[in-house]
């Protein structure tokens, strides 16, 4: 606990914080690490990548691991290795773009049902309604209305974290609205817009952090289910579920095109995981349990 | 008991009709309009007009959703474009397949998640425990269709000891025996979910087992693994059980990536079909049977929670 007489202490910042958790624990290291390699692949891919990612070459089709292409050649002769690093690019993108999407819609829903019980109340019903939806029926149904394309990839697959998000923040929110410092500021004649800045939002953003990197890591699977099934990022831009979509059809002749996009999944997914559980740990006991046992 | 049955049952009647709202709103969301996507763009706008009047689409929306309602409640789903059947017969046709394949899924998801996840709680910090927890995340993070596309190319490519896709019903040729092209989807299909109730079960059970009963039971000197299996396990499996609606709803979601990877004749790769076919009816019919059946799983796991845990009557 700190000391009472330290008031001129300034509050730890966010990097202290967060950074430290990570440090402490190696497989959280690891995490951090294998997202570094992912945000650089997609950062300097024409630097790092050896070949153009949409170049054909008919004559080395379907040619296996060799030490001109690493990880072999697709059913075009394209580079696989610099088609998983282009890749990263998608990645990073429906991943940001649906924390993003899923931030922007489900903070203010929940702030704004957790001030206004009434409304509020009417709200969390719609939210429940929405839920009544597997994730991806509801992704599906959105991109038929919307069609295929990456921004409605994202918008889809977002809605479905727009429920969660909403109902996390709604339960934190009430949380804090029922502490003795935010009452009290009340009491002093807080306006509710000054008591969202001061004292909820500030408050949100630990768990915020927490959820952030588990819907990235689930924003992974759920694109790569829809470029798999043919709905989500057109077949020409690489993507790790388009390279999965296509390489489907070589399965046997071509097993490693099959490999190397999955596993720069896998890892993706996993490191998120990692280190979205490492950040869950350091949170506040009073606010972790918002995430259940199970995420 | 009963008054909370009601109650929730209520609520989920009201759920159910905003979810039919939404459901209903969805064919009219679609760009374009559903007379051409049924007659194709050759249709004489008098031939539109005609088919317009017959399937009520001239009424007021209102109207329209009260008709569809009312059809639904007879049994009546709608017409299939592309099967020029009944949807609910288009229905009936994939079900066989998925709700095999569910259950087949829930059995492996039980008899792997739960004891596993009770050992790694048992073993709680050990290397044991640590391997597997680990195991376990990596399992959530694998998409469900990678998983797939290794079983079929290992198991029935490489070693040929099972069939890759495909599935004949049971009334058919080879009978029970048939079960055997379930076999590969259905381990897909667990994995995922297996993770997840392993990590329920452990994070649950070692929840329970630093409360005050568990500590009353030791102290009373009963042998550790009884403790373990009538007092931390009892408790801990109501976890499991709460988690049963969310799991039935991520199981429909991979079930529709697993279908196609499969090539299974269920209402997964039904969807992704209709989908790619503009066959829209489907799509609406099967959304909604499906929203059913989730709301009444959820209902009947809130309801049984109750009766399997009286604490939660008294808060």
């Amino acid at each position: 606990m700190t000391d009472v007489a330290n008031h001129s202490d300034r509050r730890p910042g966010l990097i202290r914080l967060w950074i430290g958790p990570l440090l402490a624990r190696p497989v959280a290291l690891l995490g951090v690490a294998i997202l570094l390699v992912v945000v650089l692949f997609a950062v300097a891919a024409p630097l790092i990548a050896p070949y153009d990612p949409s170049a054909y070459d008919a004559l080395i089709r379907l040619s296996p691991p060799n030490p001109q292409h690493w990880f072999g050649t697709d059913q075009f002769g394209r580079d696989t290795l610099s088609r998983v690093i282009y890749s990263a690019r998608m990645a990073l993108l429906v991943g940001v773009g649906v924390v993003v999407f899923a931030l922007v819609t489900g903070v203010p829903v929940g702030v704004f049902s957790a001030l206004f019980p009434r409304l509020g109340q009417l709200l969390m019903r719609a939210i429940d309604v929405l839920m009544a939806f597997p994730s991806l029926l509801l992704a599906l149904g959105l991109i038929v209305i919307l069609g295929p394309s990456v921004a409605n990839s994202i918008i889809a697959i977002g809605a479905g974290f727009l429920t969660t998000t909403a109902r996390i923040v709604y339960g934190l929110a009430l949380r804090l609205k029922m502490e003795t410092y935010v009452e009290a500021a009340r009491s002093m004649g807080s306006r509710t817009g000054w008591l969202v800045l001061k004292h909820v939002l500030p408050n949100l953003i630990s768990p915020l952090l927490v959820q952030a990197s588990f819907v990235f890591a689930f924003a992974q699977l759920g694109a790569a289910s829809l470029d798999f099934l043919g709905v989500g990022a057109p077949p020409n831009i690489p993507s790790w579920g388009n390279m999965l979509a296509e390489a489907r059809n070589f399965i046997t002749r071509a097993p490693w095109l099959l490999f190397f996009p999955g596993m720069m999944i896998v890892l993706t997914a996993f490191a998120l995981n990692l280190v979205g559980d490492a950040l869950r740990d350091r949170l506040d006991p009073r606010l972790r349990s918002a995430f259940g046992a199970e995420r | 008991m009963w008054s909370y049955a009601l109650k929730r049952a209520g609520a989920t009647a009201i759920t159910l009709v905003a979810a039919s709202v939404i459901i209903f709103a969805f064919i009219h969301l679609i760009p374009g309009d559903p007379i051409y996507v049924r007659l194709g763009d050759t249709a004489t706008p008098d031939q539109v007009e005609a088919v317009r009047h017959t399937l009520g689409l001239d009424q007021p929306i209102l109207v329209q959703y009260f008709q569809w309602v009312g059809a639904v409640l007879h049994g009546d789903l709608g017409h299939s474009i592309f099967y020029d059947e009944p949807i609910l017969s288009v229905i009936a046709d994939h079900a066989e397949t998925s709700v095999l394949l569910a259950t087949i899924t829930m059995i492996w998801v039980l008899l792997i998640g739960v004891p596993v996840g009770m050992i790694a709680a048992t073993r709680h910090g050990s290397w044991l425990d640590q391997g597997l927890s680990g195991l376990a995340m990596l399992m959530a993070s694998v998409p469900t269709f990678w998983v797939g596309l290794y079983m079929i190319l290992i198991f029935a490519a490489w070693l040929g000891w099972l069939p890759s896709s495909g599935f004949p019903s049971l009334f058919d040729r080879g009978g029970i025996a048939n079960l055997r092209y379930l076999l590969l989807p259905s381990l897909t299909l667990a994995a995922p979910n297996a993770a997840l109730i392993l990590r329920l079960t452990r994070a649950s059970m070692l929840d329970v087992s630093r409360e005050d009963h568990v500590r009353t039971a030791r102290a009373k000197g009963i042998r550790p693994w009884r403790v373990v299996t009538h007092h931390i396990f009892r408790n801990a499996l109501l976890a499991v059980v709460s988690a049963f609606g969310f799991t039935f709803a991520a199981l429909i979601s991979e079930a529709v990536v697993t279908e196609t990877v499969f090539a299974l004749p269920g209402i997964g790769r039904l969807v992704v079909q209709s989908i790619l076919q503009r066959d829209y009816p489907v799509i609406q019919g099967v959304v909604l049977v499906i929203v059913v059946l989730y709301l009444v799983v959820n209902f009947l796991v809130d309801v049984s929670y109750r009766f399997l845990d009286p604490r939660v009557e008294l808060q």
